[in-house]
């Protein structure tokens, strides 16, 4: 009985993290999200062979067929880093997604290339998230038209997954006739952003569930968990950060965490922050084991670290002072990625809602 | 992350439901807890004890069930007795605080003479930690415990003694060693509230109940003996026991079966025909408790991991007291907030009577208040988060900024 990572998950997290580290100096993280517009092919090739895009296709797939833990440890480990790497979607949504709605010809054609890094799959599943302007996609048989306008994970993305409102899911290939994919500028850069407009092109249908709509929202329920995720390892970086400053700076004769009201800024923010890991690893084994409060705990999850994340990363900037506002710190980084985290796959407001509705406290 | 049901947790389980069904009328009203326990809530306690559904882990010749840590078996435990809305035994500061204390640091003789009348509720404890004078800066206290042949001769003061009024032994710090340093002239001894010399003067707190009690103590005779390890330990067991304390204010458990109660009053309670937790305004704010409720469960069974296995939870631990009394008074707040938008109000009935719902829940909503307050307050506790747990400088001592300038 465990509470807690196994070794294995330990050190799993630990060669990840080492990886980031050394590949990704805040001076990399700039250049890749200024000037690479947040997509990094060496970088990409890098965490593929680290194993992260095959992390969770099977392993009759080529992948290592891991479960949701590992994948959040792994989510966590990228936001600590603010890798400008699209995890969430193309490295989890998107395989689980081919895996458990695509019929068998489609697994043996994208998921072992998926695994190897060969194709990335961005995701809109905005139409199940409550997201504001989501598609108004038509699929009439295997023809999509229509637009996406929240497609997550594009950068370096070889093929499109879309979901329908009704849990139907179509998959087409980037470059295909009648796509038109292009970018969305949002408050985060370590990660770009997508729409796409689809005239008539050519989509393979995953329709291989019995309960299309039931893997869709749980397929949705996944990438909120490692969006939380990722959001907690940019909260607890920021945090980090704040101490580490604080025992550097001095003002007034002293070292400025030796100031009660600096302190309890860096008190108060680890107070908010901790449990919130352990709500991440409750609901990342919730979702593996398919328990009964999965889905609540999950959009609790959502909601509580993007509430979570937004007090730290404002304190934690309070406590850089005047340098935390400015460019050259580079601690804006996590804190647009924890505000594009908040809104992404819906909001606190929006997983809340849901989980009143869930416990029959509302109407749907 | 291993929380796998085995045959055993699953027997467990049904066992405790069957138990509920069985025995669960002769369970006390859950809440209250501020007084004696009476015969009815002694023997619900006796079979708690029986059944390993309290004290699960202390040994069995001190009176426990004697088994291994077990998280899940924990969670069950404190989840199936919250459903079924059974009294999950008895907390004060004796049980949670000193026998676990004895534990840790006792000697033999003392875990056999203290842990199983404790745990019973035969015995109740109380705290001698405050001061009039050293209240946040603990180690100040100036009650001094001078050695007269084989006893210690107690005189001084202490301030918010809890229960002191009808407890039968009290665990207190005081100064053995004045001529040691502040934290090293200190003891801990245990000692009998009917020893001639102590008067007990209650005071009323802001509930109108007198929770607690100025303590007064004029050569006061205790053998010595009864000295938790040795003389100048005090403060590293007044340390031991605060973390108890802490732990104890903090309990995830509580603010659990806290919540249940809310979304139960707030399905029940109606405003001009509408159900209270169909108004957005106020489910809103009990789904937001409710997300920080489960975080506090599974930090709390994250903790019981590592006391499992030994190992230092660090800062995950000294946030304990700080988030539970917070999230304590949060909790309270929506259901006072609830009751007066229904228009109940505050009648209290004195300490020996059971109050109706709206006032209990509005004397926990000022008792919580004393939670922030009581064992370290909030402040200090973000001073011993930060100290102790992030590593950031202690305040300069005036000395030492003088001498800077």
């Amino acid at each position: 009985m465990r509470f807690g990572l196994s070794d294995e998950q330990k050190m799993l997290d630990e060669s990840v993290r080492g990886y980031l580290t050394r590949a990704l100096p805040l001076d990399e993280v700039r250049r890749i999200t200024v000037e690479g517009g947040g997509f990094d092919v060496s970088l990409a090739r890098g965490l593929s062979e680290q194993g992260l895009s095959g992390l969770c296709v099977p392993e009759a797939h080529g992948g290592a067929g891991l479960g949701m833990v590992e994948a959040a440890v792994v989510a966590e480990a990228l936001g600590y880093a603010a890798a400008p790497y699209g995890f969430a979607g193309a490295c989890v949504m998107a395989p689980l997604a081919i895996a458990r709605a695509g019929d068998g010809g489609l697994q043996d054609e994208m998921l072992g290339a998926i695994a190897a890094g060969e194709r990335r799959v961005a995701v809109d599943f905005s139409a199940l998230a409550g997201t504001t302007g989501a598609a108004d996609l038509q699929l009439a048989g295997k023809t999509l038209s229509g637009r996406a306008t929240h497609l997550l994970d594009p950068g370096g993305a070889t093929d499109l997954l879309v979901a329908l409102a009704d849990g139907r899911m179509a998959l087409v290939a980037a470059d295909s006739a009648g796509v038109a994919p292009g970018l969305r500028k949002t408050i985060d850069r370590t990660r770009p952003f997508g729409e796409a407009s689809f005239e008539g092109a050519q989509a393979r249908v995953l329709d291989a569930a019995n309960e299309p709509l039931a893997v869709a929202s749980d397929i949705v329920g996944i990438g909120r968990l490692m969006i939380a995720a990722d959001s907690l390892g940019a909260g607890q970086r920021m945090i980090d950060q704040a101490v580490s400053y604080a025992l550097e700076r001095e003002q007034f004769g002293r070292k400025i965490g030796s100031f009660q009201a600096v302190k309890h800024m860096c008190a108060e923010m680890v107070a908010m922050l901790e449990p919130c890991r352990s709500l991440i690893w409750y609901a990342a084994y919730a979702q593996q084991h398919g328990t009964e409060d999965a889905p609540l705990v999950i959009r609790h999850a959502k909601a509580h670290l993007g509430e979570v994340t937004r007090e730290v990363s404002r304190m934690a900037t309070e406590v850089h002072g005047g340098m935390g506002f400015t460019d050259l710190l580079g601690l804006h980084f996590w804190y647009k990625r924890i505000t594009f985290d908040r809104q992404v796959l819906g909001g606190p407001e929006r997983c809340r809602s849901e989980a009143g509705v869930l416990q029959g406290w509302a109407a749907a | 992350m291993d929380l796998e049901y085995s045959e055993r947790h699953r027997a467990l389980q049904q066992e405790i439901r069957e138990f509920a069904a069985k025995e669960g009328h002769r369970s006390p009203k859950t809440g209250g807890g501020r007084k004696r326990p009476d015969l009815k809530t002694l023997d619900w306690q006796a079979l708690l004890l029986e059944r390993g559904y309290f004290a699960r882990t202390i040994p069995k010749k001190y009176g426990g069930y004697g088994a291994a840590p077990d998280v899940v078996e924990a969670a069950i435990i404190a989840d199936e007795f919250s459903k079924a809305g059974l009294y999950p035994g008895i907390m004060n500061q004796g049980i949670s605080m000193l026998v676990p204390t004895l534990l840790e640091v006792g000697r033999e003789d003392q875990k056999e003479q203290w842990v199983e009348t404790t745990i019973r509720g035969k015995t109740i404890w109380c705290q001698g930690y405050s001061e009039p004078g050293s209240g946040s800066d603990l180690a100040a206290a100036r009650t001094r415990a001078e050695l007269d042949g084989d006893h210690f001769v107690v005189n001084g003061q202490k301030i918010w003694t809890s229960s002191a009024h009808y407890a039968d032994m009290m665990f207190l710090l005081c100064r053995t060693e004045p001529d040691k340093g502040k934290h090293d002239g200190l003891s801990y001894l245990l000692l009998s509230m009917k020893t001639p010399g102590i008067e007990v003067r209650p005071l009323t707190t802001m509930t109108g109940r007198a929770e607690f009690n100025e303590t007064f103590f004029t050569d006061v005779r205790v053998p010595a003996a009864q000295i938790v390890m040795g003389r100048g330990d005090g403060w590293r067991v007044a340390n031991i026991t605060l973390k108890y304390e802490r732990m104890l204010l903090g309990d995830p458990n509580k603010l659990m079966h806290r919540l249940n109660s809310i979304q139960n009053l707030m399905e029940r309670t109606e405003i001009d025909g509408a159900r209270i937790i169909e108004l957005s305004e106020y489910r809103d704010r009990l789904l937001k408790l409710q997300g920080e409720v489960l975080a506090w469960k599974y930090h709390g069974m994250r903790l019981l991991t590592d006391l499992a296995n030994d190992e230092d939870s660090g800062v995950r631990r000294l946030i304990v007291k700080y988030v539970g009394t917070m999230l304590g008074h949060r909790l309270s707040s929506l259901a006072v907030d609830v009751l007066s938008a229904a228009g109940l109000s505050y009648d209290p009935q004195g300490e020996d009577k059971d109050d109706d719902e709206a006032t209990t829940w509005h004397i926990d909503y000022m008792y919580d208040v004393g939670l922030i307050i009581g064992g370290g307050t909030s402040q200090i506790q973000k001073n011993i988060i930060a100290e102790r747990g992030l590593g950031l400088p202690r305040e300069p001592k005036p000395k030492e900024q003088a001498a800077a300038r």
